[in-house]
């Protein structure tokens, strides 16, 4: 008695809670690896197969040889359009951060709040509008930008979660006084911020890079309004496309999930201490 | 050294001072302004017109006539009533688990990095890849959901053939995917209570229970209704669950009869496979008056409930 929850010893009971949610997160990808290595006749198996069979390399062929959907262009296409997006992300948002934390001009505290805004505005809400706006885009054969990886990649580009969470970091990490060193050794605001922020905000730059990665390799629902019907789309849509029609191979389906999934799973192995740290600190200061 | 150079020097320094900060802000509010704000106030002109796809030569004004249509559409009042039922049976359990579970992790443990990280699988997992998953899950002959079911004597589901098992289907995907992440919200801001609170009404005899409900809560209650409003928006837009729950993606149907067919994915129906871009705007815009609403009613509520009245 007398103990905040955090001196608590937690009994037994809460470690097979814990496990058992563990296991209910996992399960899905655990799931979904077991059929994408079977057979067709494993799915219709009473009681389910649990253990993984033998086929996936098989399975994997078999998607990278479709001829409907060029599952591997894809994915090149997916780690093209993520790989973009985050180098541009972190660059523009610690660039737009660094301003907002640490210089002073006119108009700064109503444009920060401008920013916060944006954060709650579902962009969503105006898809339609934007398809009609990335019709209108510029383009060699003027047709738009729609069906072209550019109208997933350019809106991507920089986003309010970025500039937020770069603005906090660097108000917390960054010492005033070695910002003004700078300044007075003659450093323009560029070279401050490329010898003197960028290194002390490496850890920030780690989260918000993997977090962006994530973001733009999961999203959907805009590149299936840009890219659907084209030859060459993102891989969730390719997936989308798999699992379309009346005579949907599961194994294959999710083979080609699976992989999709996998270099976000390495992600997760490598930085998923960062990661959480990343999102902990975020809620806190919100 | 010679005076003009100093000169130069001295303008480009000021120069440097008072327009950089712009030029480093420049590009997020360029892109917002192109791709964010000017698509959602665009849409407002969108809904008011007659705008096709395949046919691009009706496009005139339509006034509200997008508007009065959605009142007699009884296909946008079933997505309605399906957005929000998917959206109760989502929300309220998957704040209330990620609660529980933040708790525990609250307490001292072993290997809370561990358990921290993997509740983070679910959220770095593809939407659509999870969703796959569940459909086999949820498939009516041969899925496991049901074979769980028999193992307790309970007969099959058909999971697409009801309204309620369809949306218990696809709310277990959501909580699925988002109970780990708020759990992790949770868990930041509950470090933070002060613990001579805790100190002080044990020695009332408060148990657990009632310290959780009476200390932590409170405690917490600015991420509380931040994950309430969070997940208000996420839910009642709610589009790649119920696309792919479908055995034909395509259609967008949500089911034969539209069981659980939502608002954002009749918005991709009519704007894309019907053509009608006008008035698939005057659902969306519908949809962000609603969003609005509910958010400020959701905030509202959770503010009483965590109590706020002062």
């Amino acid at each position: 008695m007398g103990r905040a929850p955090q001196d608590t010893p937690g009994s037994i009971w809460n470690y097979v809670v814990l496990v058992g949610i563990i296991a209910f997160f996992a399960f899905p990808l655990y799931w979904m690896f077991v059929i994408a290595t079977g057979t067709d006749a494993d799915l219709a198996n009473i009681p389910p197969k649990v253990l993984p069979g033998s086929r996936f390399l098989d399975n994997v062929r078999e998607v990278f040889g479709l001829s409907e959907v060029y599952f591997s262009a894809s994915l090149i296409n997916s780690f093209f359009v993520s790989t973009i997006t985050t180098v541009s992300v972190l660059f523009f948002c610690s660039l737009a951060g660094f301003a907002f934390a640490k210089l002073r001009f006119k108009g700064r505290n109503a444009l920060m709040v401008i920013v916060i805004l944006t954060l709650t505005v579902p962009n969503q809400l105006g898809i339609v509008a934007l398809y009609i706006v990335m019709g209108k885009m510029p383009s060699s054969d003027g047709t738009g930008w729609n069906g072209t990886l550019a109208a997933v990649i350019v809106p991507g580009l920089v986003n309010a979660f970025g500039v937020f969470y770069m603005r906090q970091f660097i108000i917390g990490s960054v010492p005033d006084e070695l910002i003004e060193a700078a300044r007075v050794d003659g450093a323009t605001t560029l070279r401050t911020y490329w010898s003197i922020v960028v290194p002390a905000i490496r850890p920030a730059l780690a989260v918000l890079g993997l977090l962006s990665f994530v973001t733009s390799w999961n999203d959907f629902q805009w590149p299936l309004i840009t890219l659907g019907g084209t030859e060459f789309p993102t891989s969730m849509v390719a997936l989308s496309d798999l699992a379309s029609g009346n005579y949907v191979l599961y194994r294959r389906v999710l083979a080609g999930a699976f992989l999709a999934t996998v270099p976000l799973l390495i992600m997760l192995f490598v930085g998923g201490k960062q990661i959480v740290r990343g999102i902990m600190e975020g809620a806190v200061k919100h | 050294m010679p005076a003009t150079k100093i000169g130069v020097r001295d303008r480009l320094h000021r120069f440097d001072m008072r327009y950089t900060p712009y030029i480093l802000i420049a590009p997020f509010f360029l892109l917002f302004l192109v791709f964010g704000l000017f698509p959602l106030i665009f849409n407002g002109a969108v809904s008011l017109r007659t705008w096709r796809l395949d046919d691009p030569t009706r496009d005139g004004w339509a006034g509200f006539e997008n508007f009065t249509r959605l009142f007699g559409d009884t296909e946008f009042w079933n997505a309605l009533g399906n957005t929000f039922g998917i959206f109760l049976l989502s929300t309220v359990p998957q704040l209330f688990a990620a609660l529980i579970i933040a708790n525990i992790l609250n307490r001292r443990l072993r290997a809370t990095t561990w358990f921290r990280v993997g509740a983070l699988l679910p959220y770095i997992t593809p939407v659509v890849a999870s969703t796959l998953i569940f459909d086999v899950v949820f498939a009516k002959q041969y899925g496991l959901a049901n074979w769980v079911l028999s193992l307790g004597g309970v007969d099959g589901v058909d999971w697409r053939a009801e309204k309620w098992s369809s949306w218990l289907a696809i709310a277990t995907m959501v909580n699925w995917k988002w109970i780990g992440y708020n759990a992790l919200l949770y868990l930041a801001a509950m470090q933070s209570v002060p613990r001579d609170l805790y100190e002080a009404s044990a020695l009332d005899g408060a148990s657990p229970w009632k310290q959780l409900w009476k200390i932590t809560v409170p405690g917490i209650r600015p991420v509380v209704i931040f994950t309430v409003v969070l997940s208000t928006i996420g839910g009642l837009q709610l589009f790649t669950e119920p696309m792919l729950f479908e055995p034909n993606p395509q259609a967008a149907t949500g089911g034969a009869r539209g069981e659980w067919q939502t608002i954002a994915q009749l918005i991709y129906k009519v704007g894309w496979k019907d053509l009608n871009l006008g008035y698939a705007a005057a659902m969306s815009w519908a949809l962000f008056l609603i969003i609005v609403i509910v958010a400020i009613v959701n905030a509202l509520i959770t503010n009483r409930v965590g109590g706020g009245k002062k």
